[in-house]
This record gives structure tokens, sequence and C-alpha cells, in this order.
């Protein structure tokens, strides 16, 4: 599994990141974590709400922080 | 069977009659703990800044609850996406207004603003009317609305937004008469996305109560030092320094002092929550209602900060014209404001 969280370093996008870590190791799942802060790609996603949750190249979250146990049901998926 | 919404919707009723009642016996308790409980003189400084403290505290803070559940529930209707949407081939003025007011009630956060600024542009919205929404965003929200009816009340907070949304909705206009769109950075009209349309998430209205209650929890946590501070601030200005403090500087008489508020406001950088306790006390001591709003909308409009992060996406010249016509709107707010108070 490819997960990146697109965010340009504010508060909310690090969160974001640290949720979306304790997720995947709470599952046991193998996934890669990636943190992209250039905008440009950010953009290229289609998102205009940072931070988002990209899993396999589908924007899943946008504009805001989902809680532990919503990112673990996306990820379950 | 008592379903989850109805539950929600007992809860809210009942924390809906006390924040009522509480409100309203707001200020015979503030003086019953003050006059009975303390034994407090009144008219003294102290206990005077005492009773102002422990009255707008309490009175800030239910306010700030209430319209940030309300606006919670409210902005999970709209959403960046659908905003794009509706200013799509919208002509120049109509556009403006309508991303001035839809800028009030989309979710935003100034983090966002270039990626927002950049999906703006890839759907062929003008600059100009990108900007009335990046203008009126930061400068009218709940918050600001919020502190300014509680500390001011309904008329100058009124104003407050008509002025802020005609500001934001000329400066925008101004911008796209000029067609600005050279001084845009290259590489912003290149950038290009994969998927345009990401699919909406379904929304229930319990959800959407949740999202109110969130909200709340967030905003609430985030600003809350900052009200306090700003109150504590306001009450011992209130009991301590003399009326007319600041009427020498910042008074009436001076032609000077709307620019000069503005100037003082750009470099500051703060949200409505930690200016508007500061412009009570200015205005309080003598500083007139124009010059205050004006250095107010200067600061959460205006900010070295956010002019950092537009650098990014614009040439240096549209920067300079962006600071300097919203700076002139501001200043003719403040004129206008203080000939009328």
């Amino acid at each position: 599994m490819e997960i990146k969280v697109l965010g340009s370093g504010c508060a909310k996008c690090k969160t974001l990141e640290k949720v979306t870590r304790e997720a995947v190791e709470e599952l046991k799942l193998d996934a890669t974590i990636e943190k992209i802060e250039d905008i440009q790609k950010i953009v290229e996603y289609g998102v205009m709400m940072t931070p988002a949750l990209v899993v396999d190249g589908e924007v899943v979250v946008k504009g805001r922080v989902p809680k532990l146990d919503e990112v673990k049901t996306i990820l379950n998926k | 069977m008592i379903t989850y919404l109805k539950k929600n919707i007992i809860y809210i009723t009942i924390l809906a009659v006390a924040w009522v009642v509480f409100y309203k016996y707001l200020s015979p308790i503030t003086d019953f703990i003050i006059d009975d409980v303390f034994r407090l003189e009144a008219g003294k400084h102290l206990t005077e800044t005492l009773r102002f403290f422990i009255f707008e505290v309490p009175k800030v803070f239910l306010l700030l609850v209430l319209i940030i559940f309300i606006v919670g529930i409210v902005r999970s209707y709209f959403s960046a996406e659908k905003t794009r949407k509706v200013l799509k081939g919208k002509s120049l003025f109509t556009g403006n207004i309508m991303a001035a007011l839809l800028g009030i009630v989309t979710p935003f956060c100034s983090c966002s603003a270039i990626p927002l600024f950049l999906g703006f542009v890839e759907a062929g919205i003008p600059i100009g009317i990108t900007f009335s929404f990046l203008i009126a965003a930061p400068m009218i929200n709940e918050i600001a609305v919020v502190l300014l009816i509680g500390l001011f009340g309904w008329k100058v907070t009124l104003i407050y937004v008509l002025t802020g949304l005609t500001v934001a909705i000329l400066s925008g206009w101004l911008i796209g008469v000029f067609k600005l769109e050279k001084y845009v950075a290259d590489w912003v009209f290149k950038a290009k996305s994969n998927n345009q349309d990401i699919s909406e998430e379904k929304v229930s209205f319990e959800e959407r109560i949740k999202l109110g209650y969130t909200s709340v929890k967030e905003i609430v946590g985030k600003i809350w030092i900052y009200i306090l501070i700003g109150i504590a601030v306001g009450a011992g200005a209130h009991g301590y320094v003399p009326e007319d403090f600041l009427s020498e500087l910042m008074g009436k008489a001076h032609w000077y002092s709307v620019p000069l508020a503005i100037l003082i406001g750009i470099p500051l950088y703060s949200n409505a929550a930690g200016v508007i306790p500061i412009v009570s006390v200015l205005i309080e001591k003598g500083v007139t209602l124009g010059t205050a709003l004006a250095f107010m909308m200067s600061v959460v409009g205006l900010s070295l900060p956010e002019i950092i992060i537009l650098k990014k996406v614009l040439k240096i010249q549209l920067i300079a014209i962006f600071v300097g016509v919203v700076a002139v709107g501001i200043i003719i707010v403040g004129y206008i404001l203080n000939l009328i108070y």
C-alpha cells in the first residue's frame, strides 16, 4: 500500500501524518508513508484544501484531520 | 427506539435552554459574585477590573461556542470544490460579490491559500475574483463576528462585516479590471492536476452535527488562551488606564491616524481572536471606531506571513498592487466611519 500525506507543513498536516502512522502501525499494514510538501505536487492531486490523505493514488480525505478510527477504517478497505 | 439523531436533538435542546438562561442572568450572577460573595467595594479599580473579567469571559465563550457550532454545521455544506464550481464562468463584479460572500462560509485556512489559488486559476477563474475570496476569507469569519458582537454589539459587527465585504469585492474587482494575470508567476498556469473532480463525500445530518461539535472543540481549544489574555488585558485597561490615554495619538483630530493604524497593522500578524481584545482597549481609551476597525482589518487581512506565502505564486508587482489596493480600501473605510461616528 502506498500512502501519501499532502500538506505544506501546517499543524494540521503534521497531525494527519502522525495519525496515519499510528493507524498503519496498529493495523500492522505493509505500507509506505510519504509526506508531500511540494505545492505543485499537491495540486497535481486536485487538492485545494490541505491536509489530504492519498491511498494508492486516490484522494480519500481532504481539508480535515480524521480521527484515528476513521483512518483505520479507510486503510482497511 | 430513540435514534442517534433524536438523542442529539434532545441534548441540543437542553444545552440551548441552559445557554439562554445562563447568558440572560450573567450580569446579576457577576454582581452577586463580586458584591456578595467577595464583598468587594463597588467603584474601586480592582473591583471593576474583576467585574469586567468575570462578566466578559463567560459571555464571550458562550457566544463563541454557539456561533462556532452553527457555523461548523453551515460550513459542512460548503467546500473549496463547490465554491470553485459556483465561481467558474462568472462575470467580473457578480463573481467578485459571490467570491467575497463564499469567502465567509467556505472552510479556509491560510495554509491552504496557495493550493486554493492554483485550483481556482486552473478552473479559469479570473484572479480578480480569486482575490475577492482570499481577502474576505481571513478577514470575516465566525471568530471575528463573535468577538465583535461580544465586545461592541451588533451594530459595529454589521459595519465591520459590510465594509470588510466591500473592501474585498472592490479590491478584487479592481485587480480584475486591470487584467493583472501577467504578474502571476509563470509556472502557475502550467500546473495541471490529474483528477479534476474529486467526488464529494456524502455527509448525513448527524455527521454535520458532529462536525459542529468538532469545530467547537478544535477552535475553542486553539484560541481560548488568546481570548483569556485579551480579556484580561482589556479588563486591566478598563480599570486602570485613563480614558483618553490614546486619543492624543490616534484620536479624531489627526488626519494621519487611520493610515498610521494600518501601517502598524501590516507587520503585526494575528487572527481575529488575538486582535479584537486589543481593539476593544483602543476604542475604550479614545481611539475612534473607524481607526480601530481599520487597524483590525489591516492586522487580520494584510500580513507579512501571508505576503511571503503569496510570493510563491505572484510576482512582486502584483503583491504590491494587492497590498496597496486593500490598504487604500481600508483607509477609506476608516475615514468614512470616523466621519459618521
